[in-house]
């Protein structure tokens, strides 16, 4: 398919004098919303390039797509849909 | 409760039908019970029917939002089996297919398990050599599993191709596996634990947890507050959503696992099939109908559709194995929510709140689940520890790194 789904966006990397738990939590907890999700995706049939976006988990409406570097745009605001 | 037979059946038919008893109450939620369980699917039916049966405890409640066994349980593909690759993973589900065998005669209602074999298919020598590692695996845990050359395949499934464009090189059979009936398997624990004086609360939400300290006390519901000495969360997709409301998080990812359903038709396959590379399984239901399932939508979602790509991506790969079922129609096409844990295994034990007890992560492969589940969470709750098939799958695994990695061994992958 054209685009890979890259999971919850804007996980911070732990530092490396973390413990197992912190590492535990970066690896694997995630918050799983249901609802408006932050998420990474890459165009992977395409350019290549890793984004963000936000979409609705339970209806899959987008309502933002912004650059892998930024923070998400709040609802509504520019670069929102 | 009024035992079900060939007996009682002609007794019945002699009042026209007129005095079956109702198979479960819709009583009120009280204001207390000893366990709550959140949850009314297959695996919270049976954690509530054993903790009557075999815990003694009774004073329990089952709180499902919805309709009970109208979640995954009522939409999963009946596959039931136990060719799992570690001993642990192993282990547990073959003494769940164990509790399957003798599931009908325990709960006086016919699951309609039919023990027909589940042949796994390789498309290569690479594949082969896996498989043949996964058939000794399965052996080693005292389990049945044969390898099978394609003219064996051909035999036992007459309408495939092995010259597939993912050719059949070779494979295996576990001849105990089979499916079974998810309906009956709902409908038969929620009988059986209805009659040993569970509430089975339908239409009923839980909204919050009721602390006090490290204890949830209580939940708050669309139908009042219900205080509770323990509460057990068994609700498959909507794990975090509950784990949220108590505080704490977990490794989980819900996504869609779509099913569907062909018109129905004469028996032309007589065994479950399943091809781990091209990502689809196949059975016939004993109302002609070949159910087909393959590999999850891959990301989150909680609308329980799925995405055409996907359905395309099983049709054409089921199509490729049976040519001669392109004459067919889909019938119905539908999906549930799988929540899938980092190495897809479940997770089954104590939470970090003292009385609070978990069951999820059981991704797609929840249903042949269903015994041992609720056996073994039903045990853990009343003990307040894990029951030894359980304790390889605690939330704890995930900080000390003891994964039960079955996603990369027994081709539960997506």
């Amino acid at each position: 398919m054209e685009f890979q789904y890259g999971g919850e966006a804007h996980i911070a990397r732990p530092t490396l004098d973390s413990d197992d738990s912190a590492w535990s939590q970066y690896l694997f907890f995630r918050d799983n919303t249901k609802g408006v999700h932050a998420e990474r995706w890459c165009h992977a049939r395409g350019c290549g390039q890793w984004f963000n976006a936000l979409r609705n988990t339970t209806t899959h409406e987008f309502f933002a797509v912004y650059r892998a570097t930024d923070p998400p745009p709040a609802l509504g605001g520019p670069g929102a849909r | 409760m009024q035992r079900y037979s060939a007996l009682s059946l002609l007794r019945h038919s002699l009042s026209s039908h007129r005095h079956w008893r109702p198979i479960w109450r819709r009583p009120e939620p009280r204001s207390s019970y000893d366990v709550i369980v959140i949850g009314g699917g297959g695996h919270g039916l049976a954690t509530a029917y054993y903790l009557a049966s075999q815990q003694g405890i009774r004073n329990v409640a089952v709180l499902e939002k919805g309709w009970l066994g109208g979640g995954n349980s009522g939409r999963n593909t009946q596959v039931t089996r136990s060719n799992y690759f570690y001993p642990a993973s192993t282990r547990f589900f073959d003494h769940s297919l164990q509790l399957y065998e003798r599931l009908s005669r325990e709960l006086n209602f016919n699951v309609m398990l039919s023990q027909r074999g589940l042949v796994a298919i390789a498309s290569n020598t690479h594949e082969l050599e896996l498989a043949r590692r996964w058939a000794n695996a399965i052996h080693l845990n005292g389990v049945d599993a044969e390898m099978l050359t394609p003219a064996e395949i051909q035999r036992l499934l007459p309408r495939i191709n092995l010259n597939a464009r993912a050719p059949v090189v070779g494979g295996f059979v576990q001849r105990r596996a089979g499916i079974s009936r998810h309906d009956a398997v709902n409908w038969g624990f929620a009988r059986a634990a209805d009659a040993a004086g569970v509430d089975i609360i339908q239409g009923c939400e839980v909204r919050s947890f009721a602390k006090a300290g490290n204890r949830v006390v209580g939940v708050a519901t669309n139908r009042g507050e219900i205080h509770a000495g323990k509460v057990a969360v068994v609700v498959a997709g909507h794990s975090s959503q509950m784990a949220r409301l108590a505080g704490f998080r977990l490794p989980l990812t819900s996504m869609t696992l779509q099913a569907m359903v062909t018109e129905p038709i004469k028996p032309v396959l007589d065994t479950v099939l399943m091809s781990p590379t091209v990502h689809v399984y196949v059975s016939q239901s004993d109302r002609g109908e070949l159910v087909i399932g393959g590999g999850a939508d891959v990301y989150h979602s909680y609308m329980q559709r799925g995405s055409l790509a996907t359905t395309e991506a099983t049709i054409t790969a089921l199509l490729e194995l049976f040519p001669s079922f392109s004459r067919l129609k889909l019938m119905r096409q539908w999906g549930g929510t799988v929540d899938i844990s980092p190495d897809t295994s479940p997770i089954v034990g104590k939470t970090p709140l003292d009385n609070l007890y978990i069951s999820c992560g059981w991704g797609t492969g929840g249903y042949k689940a269903i015994p041992a589940g609720g056996e073994t969470l039903a045990h853990t709750i009343a003990h307040d520890r894990a029951h030894p098939l359980i304790v390889p799958f605690s939330l704890e695994r995930f900080a000390s790194g003891a994964l039960v990695d079955e996603g990369a061994a027994a081709g539960v992958a997506h």
